[in-house]
């Protein structure tokens, strides 16, 4: 059973008291978008082996969104972070190319 | 025969004698017993039946991996099958059942079947006969399987357990699993930095097998040193001590489990039964121990053949002999312990089978001195067929199990050397290596489990590790402990050598098969699992068919698929697979372990959580008033709402149809307060607003309400709802009762990960709120009465409930009845109708107002059936009935709600999808049977032609269906593939009655179309 630091409330979860909400960082793609750029926002998602951002949020606890950097591999966390951003902080891609050097995932890359 | 010695069971305490009963035959044990010991004792050789080929079978080991003594427990409300006699001490009154046999444990049915049978129950039986024409599964296989599958019988269905169990939760630095010599020590090296120790050992006595196989630590036989130590550990306060309780399971992060059995030993002593642990710890020392493998020869599955470790156990902790004349077979040196101790009981060991050439070390120069006879390189070529053991055939190994001689001996111990307990290790992904010498996979430090950090969080310590010899078993615990510690953050420390005696020993050799060339007809009585019944001729077969993966041949033959997991059959299985596939046994790899380590109640795992507790029902501030007024519940998400109101000598159907022309023709109250309300508030709401709904909210007039949807992302049609502008800033939202905290949950999340610069606010204030739905002809009368306004006008101060007031689809703040209220002129029921929300608290006194001042206007309460037929008379939508997740407003004709002035909502971009704006899409309309019958719910309608499988064409289906007591006919409202085009043409909807239903397509507004009956 996984354990996620959240960022806002400082509580260390775990996750009976976290609800997982799939990939971080996607763009929304509305009306005007094309078929294609649509179709990949609603349906295509990343599935790696490794390094991997993921949308969480402590439902049973102060009911914030949050990210967290982690490797499905391994469970390894690699830090939990806002999830009022577009791109993890560098802080968080520093910890991650210092356990997983090379790492890539869509456009990020160590 | 087995029985008790007259000395002996270190254990067991003689002055306290205990009875108890087996298939009702009554028993005699003592205190300290097993329920296996006690059954030996009473020669009760026989203890079950197998799974499959319904086989004898008797006791092969004394611990938790027992495969064959499942028995029933218990009677009644505590009834449990497939309980281990190994692992349940005895107490008195205690009540066991042998499983799988018909008619009784001695003669069996089954088994004469399974005779007839046997040649067809080989590898992937299930799977070839599924190939096989359908009467001859019914009429052949079908009965014969049903009568020999399952393992034991469930409990009865209509009792209810009636014990307790609950859940504990603990954080330490170290955990120890595992309370014998390497458990103790590994816990008290960790102690002795400071860190914080759980230490969990699954037996009610500590030490593990060490007082059974003997030997001296730091100068102390071995009780002596575990006493000392039990002793020095619970003096410690950074230390605490469980026995009777199992290290379950490992989990992800350094989640672990452990299964506490408070009183299956103490029935009757009260409190909980099972206790669940949910341990946090830094670091998990897995002491778990060695398991013994069985021996693969013909009839190694015959009652009195038994691991020679168990067979010591039964000897020295319970003073109990399985037999008179005991033949030992073994590939290493432990098994002469049992010789040994078999000798010093006074039972006579007939033979010791050595398979290998050059024979044992200093144990066997021990045995033969006590004059028993060994023989080298010889092997058991089959142990006679029967209930017990009566004849052993023995062999050369190297060879084909030909020029045999026959020993009359009437048990047989058997060892085919130690495999380390990895179970635990591996649960999170520690990985095995091969060791060589062993024959046996142990943990390879270097791939430990990781957690949350990557860092390693699980140690092995001594047998659990590899090593068997005591002094390697001790040097390896203390090191664990302080590594383990260290590994928590505690100070590192050096470790002291622990002195202990020592025995030298031949190394084992590995035999998978006895002898090595054994024939078919030898291999076919060789059992592997002895639970599933799965023999080495089933591995071969498998592999003969092109099986090659381990995890494959596991689920084709289902070898250590049963509830041990294959603690016995995991090794021996693989050797014999690798052999077949001619390949190295680390090349075949091993089978995955998966939690629990063994089998824990589903009590346990419940804990507290049952019955009222399991989910906590939500109640509206008016629950008890309709309880006590006939309510007929009904399940609405984790509310519970009337259905229905019955009155005395009224069936259900006649009390909805009752409340149904009640309301239309006098006056009706619903308790609404279940829907959800949602305050949504800030600079941005109404822009927040207008994205979340397919409509315009932000232009809402304060003091108006507007009826909005809400989709998707995806398009869908989610929820729906009345929304009222209260103030500049703030609009209330009314949610469906089940959307509330969905809906919640959804605003939240847009607003904290997509429009985060918004400044909105949200706040589900459904609990805070009553709220009445007042519907009918006499909903203004009864309320201006209320207000003391008889006649119409705006005395007293009340709110003024005119017309020119409060118009429909307005709303507004004040006091009726004295009560401080916020009235909504809204209707889901076409009646002129008001939502009255007054604060909870005040609920139940405004609902019995109602009630009281609606006397003369002949009010009556109604329940959720009769407002969903209202609102199907009136042809609204409910969602979950006419959406279901794959439903757009579009194809319920809710174009009228889509804003085509907004750039974006949720759901806008989807909704022009290619696919959502096919026109074949099925499409919302009112139903109407020829013959006034109502349409079976969830019908489909069948068009001309079929499809690819031959398939009746769909065209619709039907999302809603009542009988309508206003227009006494059944009415529905369904999707239809190009519906709204096809207004009076007949469809046909085959039921599940055999019968078709005609019905025509209408308009799904069935009654006041004008909508005359609200605006008055
Ligand atoms: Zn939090």
């Amino acid at each position: 059973m996984l354990i996620l630091d959240c960022p806002y409330c400082g509580v260390r979860a775990e996750e009976t008291e976290l609800h997982a909400g799939g990939e971080a960082h996607l763009k929304r793609f509305g009306p005007g978008s094309s078929d294609e750029d649509f179709h990949d926002y609603l349906f295509m998602r990343e599935n790696p082996r490794g390094v991997h951002f993921e949308r969480w949020r402590h439902v049973s606890g102060c009911g914030k969104w949050f990210h967290a950097a982690r490797c499905t591999q391994t469970l390894e966390v690699f830090g939990t972070y806002s999830a009022q951003t577009t791109e993890p902080p560098q802080q968080i891609t520093d910890a991650i190319s210092a356990k997983r050097p090379g790492w890539t995932w869509r456009g990020l890359s160590d | 025969m087995s029985t008790r010695l007259a000395k002996q069971g270190r254990l067991i305490d003689r002055s306290k004698q205990i009875e108890f009963t087996f298939n009702g035959k009554k028993l005699k044990g003592f205190a300290g017993d097993t329920l296996a010991s006690a059954l030996l004792a009473n020669d009760q050789m026989l203890v079950g039946r197998s799974f499959k080929y319904h086989r004898p079978r008797g006791l092969v080991a004394s611990g938790a991996e027992e495969p064959n003594a499942l028995v029933g427990l218990g009677v009644g409300d505590r009834f449990e099958p497939n309980q281990r006699a190994t692992t349940t001490e005895l107490f008195a009154g205690l009540a066991a059942q042998s499983q799988n046999h018909w008619p009784s444990l001695e003669y069996d049915i089954g088994e004469v079947n399974s005779k007839l049978f046997s040649r067809f129950l080989t590898a992937g039986f299930y799977y070839k006969m599924f190939i096989h024409p359908r009467p001859f599964w019914k009429h052949i296989y079908e009965p014969f399987i049903r009568q020999s599958a399952g393992l034991g019988k469930a409990p009865d269905t209509e009792l209810k357990d009636a014990d307790t169990y609950e859940h504990f939760y603990f954080f330490c630095d170290v955990l120890v699993i595992g309370g014998g010599v390497a458990g103790l020590q590994a816990a008290k090296s960790a102690a002795e930095t400071g860190a914080k120790v759980l230490v969990l050992e699954e037996k009610s006595c500590w030490g593990g097998r060490t007082p059974v196989d003997g030997g001296t630590i730091e100068g102390l036989d071995a009780e002596e040193w575990i006493a000392r130590t039990v002793a020095e550990l619970e003096a410690l306060d950074n230390v605490t001590l469980r026995s009777r309780t199992m290290g379950a399971g490992v989990y992800d992060h350094s989640y672990i489990l452990g299964y506490e059995r408070l009183t299956d030993h103490a029935p009757g002593q009260g409190g909980p039964r099972h206790r669940l642990w949910r341990i946090r710890a830094q670091q998990t020392v897995t002491a778990t121990g060695a398991i013994e493998r069985p021996l693969s020869f013909a009839g190694n599955d015959v009652p009195g053949v038994m691991l020679a470790g168990a067979m010591r156990d039964y000897l020295v902790n319970w003073g109990v002999t399985p037999g008179q004349k005991v033949l030992v077979a073994t590939n290493n040196d432990d098994a002469y312990r049992t010789a040994i101790a078999l000798h010093e009981a006074g039972v006579e060991v007939v033979r010791v089978v050595d398979a290998r050439e050059s024979g044992g070390g200093e144990l066997s120069d021990r045995v033969r001195d006590l004059g028993i006879r060994i023989e080298c390189g010889r092997a058991i070529a089959k142990v006679k067929d029967g209930k017990r053991v009566t004849k052993v055939a023995i062999c050369a190994q190297n060879g084909e199990g030909g020029a045999r001689e026959e020993i009359e001996a009437d048990a047989v111990a058997m060892s085919g050397g130690w495999s380390p307990v990895v179970h635990l290790w591996s649960h999170c992904g520690g990985k095995l290596t091969w060791d060589e010498t062993q024959a046996h996979f142990r943990p390879d430090p270097d791939r430990a489990p990781t957690g949350h950090d990557g860092a390693p969080f699980v140690v092995t310590a001594g047998s659990a590790s590899g090593p068997l010899g005591l002094a390697a078993v001790m040097a390896d615990a203390a090191a664990a402990g302080a590594k383990a510690a260290e590994a928590a953050g505690r100070p590192a420390r050096t470790v002291t050598p622990i002195a202990t005696s020592e025995v030298t020993e031949a190394p084992m050799e590995p035999v998978w098969l006895m002898p090595a060339k054994a024939d078919i007809e030898l291999r076919m009585k060789t059992w592997l699992d002895y639970q599933n019944d799965v023999k080495v001729s089933d591995v071969q077969l498998a592999a003969r068919e092109g099986y090659e993966s381990v995890e494959h041949t596991k689920r084709y033959t289902t070898l250590g698929m049963a509830t041990d997991q294959g603690k016995l059959s995991n090794i021996n299985g693989l050797a014999i697979l690798a052999d077949a596939l001619d390949a190295e046994i680390p090349q075949v790899g091993t089978t995955t372990f998966r939690p629990p380590y063994h089998p824990i109640s589903m009590g346990a795992i419940g804990g507290e959580a049952r019955g009222e507790i399991f989910q906590p029902l939500r109640k509206t501030p008016m629950y008890d008033w309709h309880d006590s007024h006939g309510a007929h519940w009904e399940p609405v998400g984790h509310w519970r709402r009337p259905y229905a109101y019955l009155r005395s000598g009224e069936s259900l159907h006649e009390a909805v149809n009752r409340e149904v022309k009640n309301t239309r023709e006098a006056l009706g109250l619903l308790d609404a307060s279940t829907l959800g309300k949602l305050i949504v508030k800030g600079p941005d709401a109404g822009r927040f607003l207008d994205m979340l709904y397919t409509n315009m909210m932000s232009t809402l007039k304060i003091g108006k309400c507007r009826y909005g949807l809400m989709c998707s992302e995806n398009g869908f049609l989610s929820d729906d709802g009345v929304v009222a502008r209260i103030d500049e800033d703030t609009w209330l939202c009314h949610t469906t009762t089940g959307g509330a905290d969905r809906i919640h949950a959804h605003m939240e999340e847009w607003l904290q990960t997509e429009w985060w610069d918004w400044k909105v606010y949200v706040a589900n204030v459904t609990e805070q709120l009553a709220q009445v739905a007042v519907v009918g002809p006499n909903a203004r009368r009864v309320l201006e009465k209320l207000n003391g306004q008889a006649g119409g006008g705006q005395a007293g101060g009340g709110m003024d409930l005119s017309p020119e007031a409060l118009g429909f689809m307005e709303w507004q703040d004040g006091e009726i009845g004295g009560f401080k209220a916020r009235a909504y002129r809204i209707s889901f029921s076409g009646e002129l109708s008001y939502e009255i929300a007054v604060s909870a608290s005040e609920g139940q006194a405004f609902w019995s107002a109602l009630i009281e001042a609606g006397r003369e206007f002949g009010v009556m309460p109604y329940g959720t059936e009769c407002l969903h037929i209202l609102r199907a008379e009136k042809g609204f939508i409910m969602i979950g009935d006419e959406t279901d997740g794959t439903v757009i407003p579009q194809d319920l004709g809710l174009h009228w709600a889509l804003s085509k002035k907004k750039d974006d909502y949720l759901g806008k971009r989807a909704q022009s999808r290619s696919h959502m704006t096919d026109p074949d899409r099925w499409q919302l309309v009112g139903l109407e049977t020829l013959d006034g019958s109502v349409l079976p719910d969830g019908a489909y309608a069948v068009g001309n032609g079929v499809n690819a499988n031959g398939q009746k064409n769909t065209i619709g289906r039907v999302t809603s269906t009542y009988y309508s007591a206003t227009l006494d006919r059944g009415i529905a409202m369904g999707l239809v593939k190009h519906g709204p085009k096809r207004m009076g043409e007949v469809i046909d909807f085959p039921g599940l009655d055999g019968k078709t239903y005609q019905a025509r397509i209408v308009d799904p507004v069935f009654y006041d179309k004008d909508g005359e009956k609200q605006n008055v």
